[in-house]
């Protein structure tokens, strides 16, 4: 891969997210013209108080100096307290970046894989039966809120069958240590897993059939079938490995959007992550914490965005040629 | 004899407007998921407008309910029971139907302004403008839609104009870029030049050229918007960003989770507003990819 190529990539990325840190101090902007009161919401101040708090917040400051301290602190990863909490913004994002991740990257890999699966079942009997259900059930899986299919599950294996706990990431009466201690998380992980991997199948099937689909009118296929090899390694040595690129780049990208996605599922498994978290933010409004998050989220996607383009470049010569 | 009616460049044009639109039509009833999807959805609409006729809005309102039996499952009481304050809940079906389409559409008519105009105008227009426009849109496309919604949405309030506009303002980029690259060809066909060589300005051939040969687009994705936009206002309806005075089948799931529905096992009270949005969605999706392939040929062999 060409030096150019990824500087011009990383560069256009840089100016991505800067643009994001921008967008954010103005919406701050918009939020209130005075973020003292907003802060001491129903607390009597005097004009003293108020005015060394406008001062301390550099709010006396003009536009263009709240500007360049916002951006200070935004580099120094400064994101500020927390109404909640009270304590730094940036903290409360990593305490609870872990489950996400644990959550998030376990749904994303399961999706992807029986997603594609599922595809490539679906396109290399065209029009068979296996087709028609593949294609009916991820059309279904994808036109459901994903917090309302969460709901079916938790009803019917949670709190019907008693399979699985109800919600949180662990038995809060439990004292388990290692091995057992995973095992408890992995069992409450299971359903908010379950959800997220059935919502986000459905995509990956899509793409991967119609992607399959199109590589299957390449002639090096016909050459390959002409050499007489058999049905299978058709398919898994020359028209599988084609067709899968796109489904890559698309993992990239998803699993950055996948990590805001999450937010309701969370929220219906009390499952404690970014998501969680900014739905009890919400109920606030925690708005530091909130503005935290969209940045936190935002810069997630444009990392996975550039790590797609780095590797869609590197698997396809064409496009950074292009 | 000098009465031979000649018709003027509009009629004609309109003529074959016409036709176009006629043949269109016929090849979407020969497409079978395309009619399932319009059916469902002249179904719920006619529901959704007949509300009135149907159920009585005063029954959404607890004040007026006292008098029935709480978490009365559908044997019990009515076609679906009722939930923690004695409501129907198909009341609240019926008339959640009316804001969730309300505000899909409305979301989506937003977006697809927005995004038809910035991708004609910087598809049609290259040079400078354009690329800082298609700048703009890569960036609206990269900030992932939910937490800005929700930000947003906290900003703003919680009502239903916000709501809308929320979802319209985080809903246009992807429509501009595919509108952007189809203009991109269009502009260097032969009637462009030959009318520009007319005289014809900038804005004529704008609106005169190029938004009729990219309106089929426009009406494909604007189909293809709604259910977006409507499983957008359910997710944030149940982040309880909707309008607190109005139900739609979002509020009514976010209702039902946070009195306790799901440790109620009150089944009747959360399934009905998800089944509708699940059959919305897959019926403007129908309809959407029926559109795409009537106006896109190409793609017929490709999917099916």
């Amino acid at each position: 891969m060409s030096v150019r190529y990824v500087t011009s990539k990383v560069l256009g990325s840089l100016a991505t997210l800067f643009f994001v840190i921008c967008f954010n101090f103005f919406l701050f902007r918009i939020v209130s013209n005075d973020p003292v009161a907003t802060l001491f919401r129903g607390r009597n101040l005097t004009d003293s108080q108020r005015d060394e708090l406008t001062h301390q917040f550099g709010l006396d400051k003009s536009t263009w100096g709240q500007f360049v301290d916002y951006l200070q602190q935004t580099a120094q990863l400064n994101l500020g307290r927390s109404y909640q909490t009270n304590q730094p913004v940036w903290d409360e994002i990593l305490d609870a970046a872990g489950p996400t991740i644990a959550l998030v990257g376990v749904s994303a890999i399961l999706s992807a894989v029986f997603g594609v699966m599922l595809g490539i079942a679906a396109a290399w009997r065209r029009r068979s039966k296996t087709d028609y259900t593949v294609t009916g059930f991820t059309m279904t899986t994808y036109s459901m809120p994903d917090f309302w299919l969460g709901m079916l599950l938790l009803l019917a294996l949670a709190v019907g069958l008693g399979w699985f706990p109800t919600g949180g990431i662990e038995d809060p009466a439990s004292t388990a240590t290692g091995i057992s201690k995973l095992a408890d998380q992995a069992q409450h992980m299971f359903l908010p897993a379950l959800t997220l991997t059935l919502a986000y199948l459905g995509e990956y099937a899509i793409v991967m059939r119609s992607s399959l689909l199109e590589t299957m009118r390449e002639d090096y296929l016909v050459l390959a079938r002409a050499k007489g090899l058999r049905d299978v390694l058709v398919r898994n040595r020359h028209a599988v490995p084609n067709a899968l690129l796109p489904v890559v780049a698309l993992m990239a990208i998803n699993f950055g959007f996948v990590l805001s996605g999450a937010i309701a599922v969370e929220a219906i498994f009390s499952w404690p992550g970014l998501g969680l978290a900014s739905y009890e933010a919400l109920k606030g409004p925690d708005l530091p914490m909130l503005q935290g998050m969209f940045l936190v989220f935002s810069a997630a996607v444009i990392v996975f965005n550039l790590i797609a383009d780095l590797l869609y470049g590197y698997l396809d010569p064409r496009v950074r040629r292009a | 004899m000098n009465a031979v009616a000649v018709p003027s460049p509009r009629q004609i044009t309109w003529q074959r407007r016409r036709r176009a639109m006629a043949a269109a039509w016929r090849d979407f009833r020969g497409h079978t998921p395309g009619m399932v999807g319009l059916v469902v959805l002249a179904l719920i609409i006619v529901m959704a407008l007949a509300a009135p006729l149907i159920a009585d809005e005063a029954g959404l309102r607890a004040i007026n309910t006292t008098e029935n039996p709480t978490w009365a499952n559908p044997s019990e009481f009515g076609p679906l029971g009722t939930d923690n304050y004695g409501r129907s809940v198909w009341t609240q079906f019926v008339w959640g139907a009316r804001i969730s389409l309300l505000v899909g559409l409305a979301a989506t008519i937003l977006a697809t302004v927005i995004g038809s105009v910035v991708g004609i105008v910087a598809g049609f227009l290259g040079g400078i403008v354009g690329s800082i426009l298609m700048r703009v849109t890569e960036w609206f496309l990269v900030i992932p839609f939910l937490p800005l919604a929700i930000v947003l949405a906290a900003i703003l309030g919680p009502s239903i104009e916000n709501i809308i506009l929320v979802i319209g303002i985080t809903s246009w980029p992807s429509n501009a870029r595919v509108i952007c690259a189809q203009v991109l060809t269009l502009r260097e066909r032969d009637y462009v030049d030959r009318s520009r060589a007319l005289g014809a300005s900038d804005w004529h051939l704008m609106t005169r050229h190029v938004l009729p040969n990219v309106s089929g687009l426009i009406i494909a994705n604007t189909t293809l918007t709604v259910p977006v936009a409507i499983l957008s206002e359910t997710t944030l309806s149940f982040l309880g960003l909707g309008d607190p005075t109005r139900a739609s089948w979002g509020k009514m799931l976010e209702e039902s989770f946070e009195a306790g529905a799901l440790t109620q096992q009150a089944w009747w009270y959360y399934v009905p507003p998800g089944l509708g949005i699940l059959l919305v969605v897959l019926a403007f999706t129908l309809c959407g990819q029926a559109l795409e392939e009537v106006l896109d040929p190409r793609l017929r062999d490709r999917r099916r």
